[in-house]
């Protein structure tokens, strides 16, 4: 456990932090402590979170990526349409779709980042303008609201009735959701080559020197955050029922405090699946609690930036400089 | 571990080159150099910053080919030129001085970072590789917790780490680059034990590094090149640092004590009673006008905190520092600057010089208020500023607005310590001036110090080789664990009675 402490610092940091969270909302507001309460928490933070661990693979790696949400509005726009020449389809041949889409926006921020040598930051924020103005140019504006009908219907796949009369759901996002996480702790901690984009991320020249294939570790990184976009996107619509252009506009923010809060390190090599749905969820319970104790909305961007700040500063100081002897052994000169 | 008894001279090289050329757009970096290594042996590579050793070292790892008719013999197959996979496959292996270390990642996943390669993806069999990592770590003989990221240990650990991932590779020759550039006295006897080790079971090192009492200790051949060619290849038996040097340099150099007393000069720096608590303790000291005091001590001493505490980077608990007869009271280094303290920092290329700007920018970044001219900076005062100072001190540059790190190690230096006398010190404190410095540049950075002394400077030199401060000070104090515990006079104690002391 202690061992636990020492190499999880930032998670065992935001566990805390949300626990004294809870705490305070439960006293404080009348319904927050609930298990109904936690599940629709769970239904309405899958988009972010399958967001989320796509772009901590690419943060892992050295890079950063602002343009994957306006990706994701392009992949609703492009998989409704090319839902509409296939007559419909369903949920396996539109997750293909919008898969499939999502990884070549990503390849476009690769192939700009890698072989013409921009900075990843300066690469997405032109994607992002270009993606954004495409959409509004070709859509000019209008919301798509015929969507097939399996994408519209909510698909509950488990459902009870607590004792006290709330339900309890389990969406259809909560299970791609889950798909998502699983899939990229696996890619990110099980196979050779997550292991080579987290080397890439903290070393490039020492990756390099091994041989690393740097090209494809660019391709790897935006690729699977352009599935989890063209994902995230479908299940989006799925979860809204309809498709407005602008509606993901501004969550590429979010979800990268979400990540960097989850302990992800701009600038690569650092990152856990686990900070980073728990950098997410953490957002989600203020705003959720806040939203139960009746304060503005309008106030809600002012304390969730707070937060932020907060828990990042713990996280990043209150291990090694509150408890000195947790990196004793670190002995940095 | 013990020490190695020298192999004999009649065995078969497992290494052997023959007419080794390599030019880099027109200039040529190597010229028919031939080189041989015998399995098992300590081979030192010596020569100055840019003889030709680390071209030399790519091209035996194949990161660069050298001109047609090269021969490279290894274990029973000669090749024409190498390829990285070639090298490491057939058991070459290179610790870098930069190490090429992971430091977000785990201890066994740095030194069993091969099982993790591949083009295709497979499954990471963190078993395996925690069982590659205790083994290669046991056979050198060091417990770590392979667990834990390897930004927990200091660099002297790195450094074992980055040897235990060489092993992995089932190494038969070692390059090590300045593997003690950063290391303490003990962790570096630590190093060379494992270097004797690795020796011992049959693998050879090629081993460089500036620290020639080291380079004697541990090898038993030495190559010298100079500007790309072949000096020698000498027994270590019978060298001496001194003779090495003439070989690397091609000049001799006799190291005469430059003590001197100065009676009549005023004291320019008193200290008093000086603690910072786990730093330093009760530090009393004076230096005199055109005085150079030196400080020597290991790595950890407390040294560099002094230096810091003297230049109002920290802040002292108790006790008084008295400039010029005036208690002055520094709270950051702004003050110091303007009451007259320069401080080179010990770790001068990532904290002392700026190194993607110009050489002329990095030179008056200090002393900026001087080449004001009507409110704005004034080129024109600049250049002529830049340019008396690089005449002063002889370095050798391009043009001005060339980058800093388009200089030898010895050139920066020089611009660093320009940079500080532009200030108008009246105190100059050196910390590790020579660190990442050759010994040709070493000598012309001592003889800067000595007139710089001339003109009624007073200097506080502060080294971890004694014999640095033994040669270019009046006086040498000795700090351990914070404190001083001896002062010597350089005229009347031999060297290696200081250095007895200090590396006890």
């Amino acid at each position: 456990m202690h061992s636990f402490a020492r190499t999880h610092a930032t998670e065992v940091a935001l566990i805390a932090v949300i626990a004294v969270i809870c705490t305070v909302l439960s006293f404080a507001t009348t319904n927050f402590f609930s298990i109904g309460n936690a599940f629709d928490l769970l239904n309405t933070s899958s988009v972010n979170i399958i967001f989320a661990v796509g772009l901590l693979v690419v943060l892992i790696a050295g890079g950063i990526d602002i343009s994957f949400a306006v990706a994701a509005s392009v992949v609703q726009y492009g998989t409704a349409i090319a839902l509409g020449w296939i007559g419909g389809g369903g949920w396996i041949s539109g997750l293909v779709i919008a898969g499939s889409i999502g990884i070549c926006l990503g390849a476009v921020n690769a192939l700009l980042i890698h072989r013409f040598r921009i900075i990843s930051i300066v690469a997405t924020i032109s994607t992002f303008n270009i993606y954004f103005g495409l959409l509004m140019f070709f859509t000019k504006g209008v919301s798509i609201y015929d969507l097939p009908e399996w994408l519209t219907d909510r698909v509950v796949l488990f459902e009870h009735e607590t004792a006290d009369g709330s339900w309890i759901e389990i969406t259809l996002p909560v299970l791609v959701m889950v798909l998502c996480v699983v899939a990229t702790w696996v890619l990110i901690t099980r196979t050779t080559t997550g292991r080579q984009l987290y080397a890439f991320g903290d070393n490039p020249e020492g990756a390099r020197r091994f041989g690393i294939n740097i090209g494809a570790m660019q391709f790897i990184a935006f690729g699977w955050l352009g599935l989890m976009a063209g994902i995230g996107g479908l299940v989006q619509a799925h979860y809204a029922q309809e498709v407005v252009p602008n509606a993901l506009y501004g969550r590429e923010l979010d979800v990268l405090a979400a990540v960097v809060l989850g302990g992800a390190r701009l600038g690569g090599g650092k990152g856990s699946v686990l900070g980073c749905v728990l950098g997410v969820l953490l957002i989600a319970i203020t705003q959720n609690g806040l939203n139960l104790m009746g304060v503005s909305p309008f106030a809600f961007k002012m304390i969730v930036g707070a937060i932020i700040l907060i828990a990042i500063t713990l996280s990043n100081t209150s291990i090694e400089r509150l408890l000195p002897f947790a990196s004793q052994k670190g002995a940095r000169r | 571990m013990q020490q190695l008894a020298i192999t004999g001279g009649s065995e078969k090289p497992l290494l052997s080159l023959h007419d080794i050329n390599m030019t880099f757009g027109g200039v040529k970096a190597l010229k028919n150099v031939s080189f041989d290594v015998r399995p098992g042996e300590v081979h030192c590579l010596a020569g100055e910053n840019g003889c030709g050793k680390s071209t030399l070292i790519k091209i035996i790892t194949g990161v660069y080919r050298p001109a047609d008719g090269a021969s490279i013999d290894y274990d029973g197959e000669t090749y024409s030129h190498m390829s990285p996979v070639t090298a490491q496959d057939r058991g070459i292996q290179v610790i870098w001085q930069d190490l090429a270390l992971f430091p977000e990642m785990s201890v066994a996943e740095n030194i069993a970072f091969q099982t993790v390669l591949g083009r295709w993806p497979k499954l990471v069999d963190y078993g395996r590789m925690r069982k590659i990592a205790t083994d290669a770590l046991e056979r050198l003989g060091i417990t770590l917790d392979v667990d834990l990221p390897l930004k927990e240990y200091a660099i002297a650990q790195r450094q074992i780490v980055a040897i235990a991932r060489a092993l992995v590779g089932e190494a038969k020759l070692v390059f090590m680059d300045e593997p003690t550039a950063s290391l303490t006295q003990s962790e570096t006897d630590h190093l060379l034990d494992i270097v004797r080790g690795l020796s011992a079971s049959g693998v050879a090192v090629v081993f460089v590094s500036h620290r020639l009492a080291e380079v004697l200790e541990i090898s038993s051949r030495i190559t010298v090149l100079r500007d790309g060619a072949l000096v020698g290849v000498y027994p270590a038996a019978g060298m001496t640092q001194s003779r090495i040097t003439e070989l690397m340099t091609g000049k001799t150099f006799d190291q005469q004590v430059r003590a001197k007393s100065r009676p009549d000069q005023p004291v320019v720096l008193e200290v008093k009673g000086l603690s910072r608590p786990g730093q330093f303790d009760d530090i009393s000291l004076t230096v005199q006008r055109g005085e150079t005091l030196g400080i020597t001590g290991l790595l950890g001493a407390g040294r560099t905190e002094l230096a810091q505490t003297l230049f109002g980077m920290l802040q002292p608990a108790t006790g008084t520092i008295t400039l010029e007869g005036k208690p002055v009271h520094f709270s950051s280094n702004r003050d110091a600057i303007k009451a007259g303290v320069a401080y080179l920092s010990e770790d001068r290329l990532s904290l002392g010089l700026i190194q993607p700007q110009s050489i002329a920018d990095n030179l008056v970044i200090s002393s900026l208020g001087k080449i004001v001219s009507g409110g704005f900076l004034s080129d024109e005062r600049k250049r002529k500023l830049v340019a008396g100072w690089i005449a002063d001190l002889g370095v050798k540059i391009g043009l001005q607005s060339d980058a800093i790190s388009t200089l030898s190690g010895g050139n920066q230096q020089r611009i660093a310590i320009a940079k500080w006398l532009a200030t108008d010190p009246k105190l100059l404190i050196l910390d590790a001036p020579t660190v990442g410095v050759d010994v040709g540049a070493r000598a012309g950075i001592f003889d800067i110090v000595a007139k710089l002394a001339e003109t009624g400077l007073a200097i506080i030199l502060i080294s971890d080789e004694v014999p640095e401060v033994y040669f270019n000070a009046d006086r040498v104090l000795h700090m351990a664990q914070g404190r001083i515990v001896g002062s010597y006079d350089p005229r009347s104690v031999p060297l290696a009675e200081i250095e007895g002391a200090v590396y006890a």
